[in-house]
């Protein structure tokens, strides 16, 4: 296959960034699209060019550093898909293909299609975490979970933190991936003593790093290469919305 | 967002539930606003219904605009710099026009004010026959087009706004999902039929 890449580069931080054009020949449908973009990178290095830089890490959709929109969808046309995972066998010869960063203020360029996601590691510290005994690990089923709990923390636990929610987002929030967080702790008997803190502070924390604000146009979901289901949002906001009513989450 | 357009949204219903009188004939219709004046008259007085009724709905109104524009400003900080090329993938085409549906609502609201309230800009604005005022009205055909963009707009923002209030104050689930996008789309549709009900009886001479 024949492929025109209309690649973003962007030499730094604070630098203009713009669209470069590469004819790439002999793509194998077999590739992945990082592995295009590795092809690439070979021949920009044999020319003296600078290579493309792009964040990759395990390959195996399981890690979340990969992560670029591709014609204008986050983690490119394959549903539950990480870019890593997306094949050439997708696309047709011929086509032209644009590769953006995500967009964000909370997530800004370091170079071509890197991006700092810090931002999503600042909501963690806010609540990602649950009060639990040091020491020797606990013995397994000692603290029973109804399944469906543990099936719905488990999804939700799936977030690998690649930030396609908000590149998807037209508002640009973080709320998949903070109700993702929140919904994986807030489902088990382990993560109650945190729950409506967890889910104040995690929001708020989230609010204030500039990511936008939802407004459920459901951009998010569609995106997630793990699937992360809308209605973590709302589990999100009913703990929010408890914890304020209620005062739970401050001290009694 | 999700309290205040609840308020408005029971309004909406109550509006169109009297809006519908318009089919009984003028007697019925005319009867109707005074009817709603005298609810709780022994203890608000004569009108005292409406009048906390309309600073409850102004207050919603102006609390719902200022919900609205601050995440639209939030929304334009959070991306500073826009995509060259960009694609909505799933969302819905309500969701997607709730800023600028909401905008043309407002502008709605005014003339209608304008219009069948104060009476300024009814052919016949006669404040004491309402039944008058409305049917005058939709004889022409650029007062019911208007109406009927007005409303179809609306129905997109409640489409969208029921399911997205009940979402914010944490009604949905994985099981319920499904159910209340299809309880939101059905009212929607319910309401935009309903009010559309009284600019189609009036040109089809359903209602004289």
């Amino acid at each position: 296959m024949r492929l025109t890449l209309r690649v973003w580069r962007q030499a730094g931080p604070d630098e203009d960034g713009r669209l470069v054009d590469y004819a790439v020949d002999d793509v194998s449908p077999d590739m992945s699209f990082l592995e295009m973009l590795d092809v690439l990178n070979e021949r920009l290095v044999l020319d003296g060019e600078e290579p493309i830089a792009f964040d990759h890490d395990c390959r195996e959709g399981i890690c979340g550093m990969c992560g670029m929109m591709i014609n204008g969808v986050a983690h490119g046309p394959e549903r539950a898909t990480t870019t890593c995972q997306l094949h050439m066998r997708h696309f047709s010869d011929g086509d032209v293909v644009v590769i953006e960063p995500w967009r964000a203020r909370a997530f800004p360029v370091i170079r071509d299609l890197v991006v700092d996601r810090g931002a999503f590691d600042r909501i963690i510290e806010a609540g990602g975490y649950i009060t639990a005994p040091t020491g020797s690990a606990p013995d397994a089923h000692a603290i029973p979970i109804p399944k469906p709990d543990a099936d719905k923390a488990f999804e939700a636990a799936a977030c690998i933190g690649c930030g396609a929610c908000v590149a998807a987002c037209p508002n640009g929030s973080g709320m998949l991936f903070t109700a993702a967080k929140a919904t994986h702790l807030g489902l088990l008997p382990q993560g109650q003593p945190e729950r409506h803190s967890r889910a104040v502070d995690m929001l708020a924390t989230h609010d204030a790093l500039d990511f936008g604000g939802c407004t459920n146009a459901g951009e998010c979901a569609p995106a997630c290469p793990k699937g992360i289901p809308l209605e973590s949002i709302a589990r999100l906001n009913r703990d929010v919305l408890r914890a304020t009513v209620s005062g739970a989450h401050k001290p009694r | 967002m999700a309290v205040t357009g609840g308020a408005m949204f029971l309004f909406v219903i109550g509006h169109m539930a009297g809006n519908l009188k318009v089919l009984f004939g003028p007697e019925a219709f005319n009867e109707h606003p005074k009817w709603l004046r005298s609810i709780g008259e022994g203890l608000l007085g004569h009108g005292g219904f409406v009048w906390i009724a309309r600073v409850g709905l102004l207050l919603s109104l102006v609390l719902h605009m200022t919900a609205a524009i601050q995440l639209a400003r939030r929304a334009r900080t959070a991306r500073p710099a826009r995509y060259q090329h960009r694609r909505p993938v799933q969302g819905s085409y309500a969701a997607r026009t709730m800023r600028w549906g909401g905008v043309i609502i407002a502008l709605f609201l005014v003339y209608h004010l304008m219009d069948l309230t104060a009476g300024w800009l009814n052919p016949v604005g006669d404040l004491e026959n309402p039944y008058g005022n409305v049917t005058a009205d939709f004889r022409h055909w650029y007062v019911s087009l208007t109406y009927a963009v007005a409303i179809v707009t609306l129905g997109f923002h409640i489409r969208h706004g029921v399911w997205s209030a009940l979402q914010t104050l944490g009604a949905s689930n994985g099981a319920r999902q499904r159910v209340l996008r299809g309880v939101a789309l059905g009212v929607a549709v319910a309401i935009c039929a309903g009010f559309l009900a009284v600019p189609f009886s009036v040109l089809t001479g359903l209602v004289k």
